[in-house]
């Protein structure tokens, strides 16, 4: 056998390996695809052979060729033999393969569910690893959800290199199985917190892909991630939570307040500028979703203008892009702001780096003024000019435009020049957006009234040098713009000085080169042209003239009539034979101007793009109604016949219509008409639309000043663009000296009148004060009456991540649960079971449905806190007294108490909460035969869950009994007394405190002393401070800089009647022992009648529990920690116990810190962990009455203590 | 997310191709031909980032990349990633320490796995170069962003793999090594190989 293998790998010896197959292309330069095609027959070869080596180094060489671009789906088949190999080695290199080319698509893909469950389940964490990498590259629905279960196990799984690949990959079957992604959800959130940083990072990482795409989902995560915010230290979490904070906050803008602070804080702090980038990036999401009604935010704008000043004045080019694109944004809300740092805009312009010249484009458009607008263009224009590259001349185009005609051309003040720079952008080669300068004419020409003499007479010369635009047309868009020429003179005509020369400039040969859409338009417009030519000709009384106008028309139509272009054909054969009719009567000398110039009467207004949309649906119509009754599809070939004699029967009766009076039909007749008349898109036969118009008020009046040309337009040498700058800066200038004169004038009368007005003798040149060249009326654009004022956009209905919109904080329902392997041969050794699994379910099918109304009620009771929660947590004032209870006088302050201390729920719950319910949930099912028991016991342990949840939100218990308002009437069985892991520190007539110790997630030997602080006074409590006397085994965490005697300031202070809570860090050296700090709390109370100076002597008690956190494992984890032998054992019994076993696991996880990892029966095996990273594991046994609790952990004192603790704890049940 | 990493030398050859999407073979090539036109034609000393290309993503998408030697490095990314937390991710840049994004790496790790690191090294050992990478990136998304633990990990791999090639994988190495021996001079013919490997071969069989 041996020798069988060494023979192999000597034939092997003499294969092409990765390295050879690499020289060898690269020694074949000149025939390498020959070489390439030689290398993979061979591949073919080896791929037939036995050897599993072989075989892998033949994929693996495919991997090479495939970057190489060479399709290799055709090995998928010998790809998935090599993933199945038993040697890392060769595995690494078939999954690799597939990661490389398996897609959706990827047939044989389904014949790898079972080898990628069993990698995943591999003893050797790499093997899992590299499944699980391979897997996230090409996972498909099917796989997502045949794996989903598996991959969830993984995410507790006791390697941290394993938990991070799992959790991330977790996004990937998300995208891909949306409904795995409220079961997992839950666990997911509990890996936020999870003690290695990797992990945590990969759960922030999927949190933030999921939060980023539909965000309003993520929000009850916001306290969360505040708190890892300013917990976390690694940079990279930072970003991605502040990125997403950046995300949430235009959906809560009481969350961008909360923000601001700790994120300036950072901006100030931290000298990693892809954080500082971030901060300023979320700080300014944050001021635009408070723009509103916040005005003493000016300083943080202030802060970040001032940072991103840094930035862009870097010599870091990437710097200066990062901050160009964040000022982009606050140009959006504060335009002032950044206003202010022009200059370094405009000198950005001129940066060598097409990006930032680019960027800063981007920002120019916040930055014109009526008065610098013509300056700023002149900018660009040159720019243009001198640009290079086709791409960023386009998008200096697009910008010049966007500049111009932004907010209904605000910033114009002459047009002249405004169509002059658009005839000048004609004469760029090679543009994309020739139609976009065409769109600009047409809209100028139409919506700007004043204008139109001019824009006709460029146009015409436009058409008349059209040669030049068209010289290569066939790359070109900038012909578009002949699309507007033409029109603009059609339409316009009566403006035009030469209609005859612009008329056959229209009709040359040349045009039918010209793309079909553009003929067509010149085709329709040589018409209305010809019209007002005959109009003038025959009021002229040149016969003769109009005639040959008639007679050109003759001549070059046909041209068009032959067009391959449908529509220029139709229109141009119309048009011909309707100017042959024309030419009859003109032949017959009878004057037809007046009827031809009526085909083309009334006026084109501009209608607005979403006019159609935004018609309101009138009272009463069901646009989805059926007209007609539909044809039913649903009934088969065979029924139809029968339905239709059914209907033969009925329908005289059914469909008749009630005859109408004669009085009811005129009442209807009026009522349409009215309607009619409502409805801008009904077409009325009324009388010319033209004269309508001039009736209608309002249009008509504003004046329209003549254009003065006075002044000769062809200055040699020069666009005709900077003449107009230059021309404006004269009128402008005489403008102000007009208004100089005038204003001396006033205040020489002012003077003689002897007052003493202050009046600012320097001209202030305010965008206001220069008056426009044209008066301007900007026709706006058509809008149905009443429209509807809706400016949303449809989502794209095939956004993958749409099906990822899911509420995450409902509680999961029954039908939920990942898809599971179900083993059924496994079912035949355990039949036994068999029997007493339907007797069972018997027995709590009554109660189940009994129950089920309270338990939605508690479901919609849980949201609803929940909800507040986050309300409270947003709000920076203490909430309004809870809503009225039974007891309001009692009740006020504990729900007060209550409220205060849910952020710090937010984050226990979950881990306490899931791994029982679905750690436990895998185990069942794969050693229960019944399904229906299953969700029985999933439902109880659901139930169990939420009234722990529910509990806990109720404390201090020791205040209040179980008489609960909300449970009153609830029918449950055996309910579970309230539970509060705060107990009493101690108690005076100002001050209550309670507290609870918990283990610190973050750091070893840590744990944090939450103190709620309860003014039970009448007086102001103030300067508090707590102070201990350290032991040489725990320490309080002090600031820097104070000694040991100092105390630490509570950061609050309490009015009358309100209570908050405080947090202290504390560290511990040997948490074996349970340990007692005496401590005092001073505080200065104040009423009327002045301030004391009061203290409040404590004793800290540690108990061992508290060192302990709340850690789930998996079954197989479990199993093996017990096999290793490392743990001592150590038991206890306590007998008298009447509670039931689940609220006794209940108790002792919620006490305790543990986690269920495996219930049976009365059996429950249990686990937790301690800050320095003890394992504790459990097994819990009752008896008749009584209950045995065996431990095993790797420090016996700790145990025996941890024993000594439960025992307490049971002895009260 | 990461839509795609890129390798490839002044020239416009891949060294390193790795989609997050899946592409045709056909598309990935015009996506690396396009990649390298539009970041090869950049200067030197200008910013790193570059709105990106039509193929791949849309207006979302960016690229970013570096240039080291004969080699680009590019990043295709959409606006969830940070720009400069990825550029950090590429390498730490020397010129800027106060930009401490986190302590980590593509190129450092390469340069700590390879000893040095150098085109041919990607050249002939792309799969490495894929594996260094899983670490490092997995489905789109920054899996590890600390060199020590990639570098722990990749090392633990390698010697997992060393031991299952055990006794068998002794005279394959012994061959690859003479193969690799004088790389450039030896003329690509086989048959050279086949007489020299027998000197160092026959002592494993003793």
């Amino acid at each position: 056998m041996a020798l069988k293998m060494v023979k192999g790998s000597i034939d092997r010896m003499f294969d092409k390996n990765l390295q050879d197959l690499v020289r060898g292309i690269r020694n074949h330069k000149e025939d390498e695809a020959k070489y390439i095609s030689q290398c993979i027959d061979e591949i073919k070869q080896e791929l037939k052979q036995d050897n599993i080596a072989v075989k892998a180094n033949a994929v693996c060489k495919l991997t090479y060729l495939q970057m190489l671009g060479y399709d290799i789906s055709w090995a998928a088949f010998n790809i998935i033999e090599v993933m199945s190999a038993s040697k890392f080695t060769f595995k690494r290199i078939g999954y690799l393969a597939a990661s490389q080319c398996f897609h959706e698509g990827t047939d044989v893909i389904m014949l790898t569910t079972n080898q990628i469950r069993k990698d995943l389940s591999s003893p050797s964490q790499y093997d899992t690893g590299v499944a699980l990498t391979g897997l996230s590259c090409f996972v498909t629905p099917d796989l997502a959800r045949d794996l989903a279960n598996d991959i969830m196990t993984l995410m507790s799984h006791t390697k941290p290199y394993i938990r991070k690949k799992a959790v991330l990959i977790m996004y990937k079957v998300f995208l891909k199985y949306p409904e795995s992604l409220r079961p997992a959800f839950p666990r997911l959130k509990e890996k936020l917190e999870d003690p290695d940083p990797g992990v945590q990072s990969a759960a922030v990482n999927v949190i933030c892909e999921l939060a980023r795409r539909n965000p309003k989902n993520y929000l009850s995560l916001a306290p969360l991630f505040f708190k890892l915010m300013t917990s976390s230290t690694n940079n990279w979490v930072l970003i991605k939570i502040i990125k997403l904070f950046g995300a949430l906050t235009p959906l809560e803008p009481r969350l961008g307040k909360k923000l601001i602070e700790p994120l300036t804080n950072l901006i100030h702090s931290t000298s990693a500028m892809s954080l500082l980038y971030e901060c300023v990036n979320t700080v300014i999401a944050v001021l635009i979703s408070l723009s509103s009604g916040m005005p003493n935010h000016s300083a943080s704008i202030q802060l970040c203008v001032q940072k991103l000043r840094i930035l862009i004045e870097d010599s870091d080019q990437n710097l200066k892009y990062l901050g160009l694109l964040a000022m982009s944004k606050i140009l959006k809300t504060h335009p002032k702001s950044v206003q202010s740092h022009k200059d370094l805009i405009l000198q950005c312009l001129d940066d060598k780096d097409e990006s930032i010249r680019l960027r800063a484009l981007d920002l120019l458009y916040g930055m014109v003024s009526k008065k610098n607008l013509m300056e700023i263009v002149k900018k660009l224009m040159t720019h243009v000019d001198k640009a290079e590259g086709t791409t960023y001349r386009d998008e200096l185009l697009t910008k010049i435009i966007d500049i111009c005609s932004q907010s209904n051309y605000q910033y114009i003040t002459n047009f002249e020049w405004y169509i002059s720079i658009l005839v000048e952008l004609t004469r760029l080669e090679g543009t994309r957006h020739g139609h976009l300068i065409a769109a600009q004419m047409l809209d100028v020409a139409i919506r700007v009234k004043a204008i139109r003499k001019f824009a006709v007479a460029q146009m015409s010369a436009l058409l008349d040098s059209a040669h030049l635009v068209t010289s290569s047309t066939q790359r070109n868009g900038i012909c578009e713009v002949l699309y507007a020429a033409a029109w603009i003179c059609g339409e316009f005509s009566q403006h035009l000085q030469e209609p005859q020369q612009t008329l056959e400039a229209m009709l040359r040969p040349k045009v039918t080169t010209l793309p079909g859409h553009i003929q067509a338009v010149y085709v329709q417009n040589v018409v209305k042209l010809y019209a007002s030519v005959l109009q003038q000709q025959e009021q002229a009384g040149e016969r003769e003239a109009a005639q040959a106008a008639t007679q050109l028309l003759v001549d070059r139509l046909p041209q068009f009539v032959q067009s391959a272009d449908l529509e220029v054909q139709e229109r141009a054969s119309c048009i011909l034979q309707l100017v042959k009719y024309i030419q009859k009567l003109q032949a017959k000398e009878v004057p037809v101007a007046e009827e031809v110039s009526a085909l083309f009467a009334g006026e084109l207004n501009p209608v607005a793009p979403k006019a159609q949309k935004k018609v309101p649906i009138p009272d009463g119509l069901d646009l989805d109604a059926w007209i007609n009754e539909p044809p039913s599809d649903s009934e088969s070939e065979d029924e139809a016949p029968k339905a239709i004699f059914h209907d033969e029967e009925h329908k005289p009766s059914r469909h008749r219509q009630p005859e109408a009076d004669e009085e009811e039909l005129a009442r209807r007749r009026e009522a349409r008409k009215q309607e009619q008349a409502n409805n801008p898109f009904y077409i009325k036969s009324s009388p010319s639309p033209q004269k309508r118009y001039q009736d209608a008020p309002g249009v008509e009046h504003i004046p329209v000043v003549q254009i003065d040309l006075s002044v000769p337009l062809k200055v040699p040498g020069m666009p005709a663009s900077d003449q107009y700058v230059k021309l404006e800066q004269e009128r402008r200038h005489r403008q102000r000296l007009e208004k100089d004169r005038k204003r001396k004038k006033q205040k020489k009368e002012k003077r003689r009148e002897g007052r003493h007005r202050r009046h600012s003798s320097l001209h202030t040149e305010s965008d206001e004060d220069i008056a426009p060249a044209q008066q301007v009326d900007i026709v706006t654009e058509e809008m149905p009456e009443n429209a509807l004022p809706s400016d949303e956009d449809d989502k794209d209905p095939n956004d993958p991540y749409r099906a990822l919109d899911i509420d995450l904080d409902k509680p999961l329902a029954d039908s939920e649960k990942l898809p599971i392997q179900k083993h059924r041969n496994a079912e035949v050794p355990q039949s036994p079971d068999k029997e007493a699994a339907p007797v069972l379910e018997k027995k709590s099918k009554k109660p189940k449905k009994k129950e089920k109304k309270p338990h939605r009620e508690k479901e919609r009771r849980k949201e609803k806190e929940k909800g507040e929660d986050l309300d409270f947590w947003l709000s920076t004032t203490p909430p309004p007294a809870a809503a009225p209870g039974p007891t309001p006088s009692l009740g006020e302050p504990e729900v007060d108490t209550v409220v205060v201390t849910a952020p710090a729920e937010e984050g226990d719950e979950p881990r306490r909460a899931v791994p029982e319910d679905e750690d436990e949930d895998e185990r069942e099912l794969d050693q229960k035969p019944s399904k229906h028991k299953k969700k029985k016991h999933k439902k109880e342990k659901e139930e169990k869950t939420k009234e722990k949840k529910k509990s806990r939100r109720k404390r201090p218990p020791s205040e209040e009994p179980a008489e609960e308002p909300v449970q009153n009437g609830t029918p449950e069985g055996d309910p579970l007394p309230p539970m509060s892991s705060y107990c009493l520190l101690a108690e005076n007539a100002y001050i209550k405190v309670t507290y609870d110790v918990q283990g610190s997630l973050q750091k070893d030997s840590q744990v944090t002393v939450s103190l709620i602080l309860e003014n039970l006074s009448s007086s102001f409590l103030k300067s508090m401070e707590l102070n201990v006397l350290d032991s040489l085994n725990t320490k309080m965490a002090r600031p820097e800089g104070t000694s040991v005697h100092d105390g630490v300031p509570v950061p609050f202070q309490l009015p009358p009647g309100v209570s908050n809570e405080a947090r202290f860090v504390f560290t511990v050296q040997s948490i074996v022992m349970a340990q007692k700090l005496k401590g005092t709390l001073s505080f200065i109370a104040k009423n009327d009648e002045g301030s004391t100076h009061e203290k409040l002597d404590f004793k800290l008690h540690f108990s061992c529990t508290s060192y302990l956190i709340t850690t789930p494992c998996s079954s197989d984890a479990f199993a093996k920690l017990l096999e290793s032998g490392d743990l001592g054992m150590s038991s206890i019994k306590v007998d008298g116990i009447t509670m039931s076993f689940q609220n006794l696991l209940a108790k002792i996880c919620f006490h305790h810190h543990f986690s269920v990892v495996e219930r049976v029966d009365s059996c429950a095996s249990m686990y937790s962990r301690s800050v320095q990273g003890h394992h504790v594991c459990l097994l819990l046994k009752k008896g008749e009455n009584s209950v045995s609790v065996d431990g095993k952990c790797s420090d016996p004192t700790l145990l025996g203590n941890l024993l000594d603790e439960m025992k307490g704890t049971l002895a009260q049940c | 997310m990461i839509k795609a990493i890129l390798i490839f030398n002044n020239h416009g050859k891949p060294r390193l191709s790795k989609f997050y999407q899946p592409y045709s073979e056909d598309t990935q090539q015009q996506i690396i031909r396009e990649t390298f036109h539009l970041v090869s034609k950049r200067d030197e000393n200008v910013c790193n980032f570059l709105e990106g290309g039509l193929l791949i993503g849309g207006s979302d998408n960016k690229l970013i990349y570096r240039h080291y030697a004969t080699l680009y490095f590019v990043f295709c990314v959409d606006s969830s990633e940070s720009e400069l937390g990825i550029l950090d991710l590429i390498q730490w840049p020397e010129q800027h320490p106060k930009q401490v994004g986190s302590q980590q790496v593509f190129v450092e790790t390469l340069d700590k796995c390879f000893e040095n690191v150098c085109e041919l090294d990607l050249i002939f050992h792309v799969d490495k170069v894929h594996n260094i990478l899983a670490e490092m990136v997995m489905g789109g998304m920054v899996l590890e962003t600390n060199m020590n633990e990639i570098v722990t990990q990749i090392d633990a791999q390698n010697k997992l793999e060393k031991s299952e090639a055990g006794l068998a994988g002794a005279p394959a190495r012994a061959v690859s090594a003479v193969k690799n021996m004088n790389l450039p001079e030896i003329p690509r013919n086989i048959n050279i190989g086949d007489i020299s490997i027998k000197v160092p071969n026959l002592p494993s069989f003793k």
